[in-house]
């Protein structure tokens, strides 16, 4: 996934080392405040959080957006949101439920897989959708500056307003199903941020991917739906042998999943398989952060 | 004094093959595609070059070093392709140099495209929260703004409907309301003015002067000589990527012109010129048209001197008579001058061969192409007429001081008045 150096284009500096950008303050009374200096080079690692901060209203702006521009010219408008879910859980319910008699830990199976697919569809579209943005919003990024992270976040931050429609038909499904919460209940929250944060990972890395080969445009669907099969959503943990449960483990969404309908059916969670999500999600935040950084500063010149 | 923009040995480096330095299967098969496409496309460019191994790049911007002091308006021109947006894209920080540094001194608010960040299914009021947010305004800022911007687009009725729905003009004229009220310190402009009506332009140039006299700097890119003759204190010009010129703008211009003019314009051979009257015995051997510094040049700014310089060469001694007639593109006369009606050289010597110069003190035409119709004679009459004989374009600059001219379908002559109001 390691994006190859791009040595012909870069600048022939002697110093590569000096942050491309670096915003600091002289002292009042040497004439006006040095704002910013410009220069070729490779950028500091870490996300200039101030410049992140003092765009906020951005993100909300371009959530917003998404939000208000998604279902517009649609008969059913925001009623999609709630459609979706159902009908996915309704075919999968029929197919793998009934049909295929897939194991559901002992719950009635369309409110098992609902709960699944709950943080699934919202990681897969906030992933995909994170990962067109940049594309997608070509003209601004070739003709206005700001962090470009704010894109692939304002992508991630507005799936989750579709997750908030989808969880309260789950909680009337549960309600329907007679089932009894617990205080796991409150752990959705937390989870659902740390889902969130897996998707910005991979997504802010896919979409500056996506920047240079259109390619992911096209494959990242079938690996979504690939991988979708590889996390226990459609079914429980224990239908993989045991042998191979490890595996499972090093997939962040196993151990959110899990965590998620142990929070759902009140059940004891797996601290450590969570514990271990956390730490994956935090190592791919990380190298997708670094990477993004170094993809960015082309994003203009070649998207 | 401290400026508040300083540039230094700026340059921009473009590749316009290969992107990375290892080749892949996909790569390999890209290129086998793609080779011949971009073989042609490194040809097209002038100062394209083709590495050893094969990618070639494009200097867009090479050692540029300047400064701007705060408050100045600085007036970027050149050809197209000259590295002009390239520079405000590197100040708006959209793009990264190659090499060089630049040192900004205050918030920099760049407006390179009308409309960035509409979005067509969204409603004027939000798209004004929209791009304002995406320019760089925070929240309370454009609400604080917004009645101003709503009034300065003249939309207040359409205010909730999808910008779609909008007329262009419309479209165009919100999206520069929400882009004039942004407050940077330093402003950069790129030729917004290209659009909208003429009235809409008149009004966006009124604004960009109440921006630089409210003590901003500003960086304004445009081909509009008269706007930057109007509005810049200073201009600096670019041509293949470096600076060339940079000095007040009015020499800056006239460099720019000089620089432009496409060779062998202002200069016409009339031996065996298509345009001859039948029947007449070709006299007049050439035309050369010159501005006010005596170069030959086939644009001529509106104001400035115009010399029709006239060859011939006969087979006997004769007192030359000259005329001119000078149309316009669609072919309607605009005026002529003719030294029959004013007998300037009534009596100077007979000559076989001789080149008369008619100098126009201040040529008012509005800005266009124009053509010349010539005619020789003696004192008796016209022996060789020329029809079209040259053409000449004349430019924009900034007459009446505030960078506007009229309209050229009100009529083909500026004439220049005093205005004076009275109490009835």
């Amino acid at each position: 996934m390691e994006q190859p150096s791009t040595a012909p284009d870069r600048a022939p500096t002697s110093d590569r080392a000096t942050p491309r950008t670096k915003s600091h303050t002289v002292e009042a009374g040497a004439g006006p405040r040095l704002a910013l200096v410009i220069e070729s080079g490779r950028r500091r690692l870490g996300f200039e959080l101030g410049d992140l901060w003092a765009h906020r209203d951005l993100l909300y702006f371009l959530v917003w957006r998404d939000l208000k521009v998604r279902y517009k010219q649609t008969l059913l408008g925001v009623i999609w949101a709630v459609l979706q879910p159902l009908l996915t859980m309704a075919v999968f319910a029929i197919i793998f439920g009934r049909l295929a008699h897939v194991p559901s830990d002992g719950e009635p199976y369309p409110i098992f897989v609902f709960a699944g697919l709950l943080p699934w569809t919202y990681f897969n579209q906030a992933v995909i959708s994170a990962s067109n943005s940049l594309v997608g919003n070509a003209a601004l990024i070739t003709k206005v500056y700001f962090p470009r992270l704010v894109i692939p976040g304002a992508a991630v931050c507005a799936g989750l307003v579709d997750f908030a429609i989808s969880a309260a038909i789950m909680f009337l499904m549960a309600f329907h199903y007679g089932i009894h919460y617990g205080a796991g209940l409150l752990l959705i929250a937390p989870l659902m941020a740390l889902t969130a944060l897996f998707a910005l990972g991979v997504g802010m890395w896919m979409s500056a991917l996506n920047v240079k080969y259109r390619d992911v445009r096209y494959a990242l669907p079938f690996m979504m739906q690939i991988w979708m099969y590889l996390t226990p959503v459609i079914y429980p943990l224990n239908f993989i042998p045991a042998r191979w449960r490890w595996l499972l483990a090093l997939n962040p969404l196993s151990g959110i999943i899990q965590a998620f309908r142990a929070a759902v059916f009140g059940r004891v969670f797996d601290w450590n398989g969570l514990a271990i999500s956390c730490a994956i999600t935090l190592a791919v935040l990380t190298c997708a952060g670094w990477a993004f950084r170094r993809m960015e500063r082309e994003f203009a010149d070649i998207v | 004094m401290q400026p508040i923009i300083r540039v230094e040995n700026l340059g921009k480096r473009y590749a316009i093959g290969r992107r990375e330095h290892f080749v892949t299967m996909r790569e390999m098969l890209v290129n086998a595609f793609t080779a011949p496409i971009r073989g042609l496309r490194a040809l097209g460019r002038a100062n394209g070059r083709a590495d050893a191994d094969g990618a070639a790049h494009v200097w867009a911007l090479r050692d540029v070093s300047f400064e701007v002091a705060p408050g100045e308006v600085l007036g970027v021109i050149g050809r197209n392709g000259a590295g002009k947006s390239t520079l405000l894209k590197i100040l708006s920080r959209i793009t990264e140099p190659t090499a060089g540094r630049v040192e900004l001194y205050g918030r920099v608010g760049s407006l390179l495209e009308v409309g960035t960040g509409f979005h067509q299914e969204l409603s004027g009021r939000e798209n004004i929260l929209l791009s304002g947010a995406i320019m760089g305004m925070r929240r309370a800022e454009i609400m604080r703004k917004f009645d101003q911007i709503v009034a300065f687009a003249e939309i207040d009725d359409f205010i909730d409907t999808p910008v779609k729905r909008y007329s262009s003009g419309m479209y165009v004229r919100l999206a520069f309301a929400v882009a004039a009220h942004l407050e940077p310190e330093i402003l950069l402009v790129d030729e917004v003015l290209a659009v909208g009506d003429v009235a809409f332009q008149k009004k966006c140039l009124g604004k960009m002067g109440e921006v630089a006299r409210g003590g901003r700097t500003v960086l304004f890119i445009s081909h509009n000589m008269a706007a930057i003759e109007a509005l810049c204190t200073r201009c600096i010009m670019f041509s293949d990527g470096a600076l060339v010129a940079n000095g007040d703008p009015t020499s800056v211009i006239l460099r720019n012109i000089a620089q432009c003019a496409v060779p062998g314009a202002g200069l016409a051979d009339l031996t065996a010129h298509p345009g001859r009257r039948p029947g007449d015995t070709p006299t007049m051997t050439r035309v050369e048209l010159a501005n006010g510094a005596g170069a030959a040049a086939g644009a001529i700014r509106i104001g400035d001197p115009l010399e029709i310089r006239v060859s011939y060469r006969a087979s006997r001694p004769f007192q030359p008579v000259l005329g001119a007639v000078i149309k316009t593109g669609y072919g309607a006369p605009v005026f002529s001058v003719s030294d029959r009606f004013c007998a300037q050289l009534a009596d100077c010597e007979p000559r076989a061969e001789a080149t008369i110069v008619c100098r126009i003190e201040r040529l008012m035409l509005i800005p266009g192409n124009y053509s010349i119709d010539l005619w020789l004679g003696d004192a008796r009459g016209d022996f060789d007429v020329v029809y079209d004989a040259i053409g000449v374009e004349v430019l924009p600059a900034d007459l009446t001081g505030t960078g506007r001219l009229p309209p050229p379908n009100v009529g083909a002559i500026f004439c220049e008045a005093e205005w004076s109001i009275h109490d009835a």
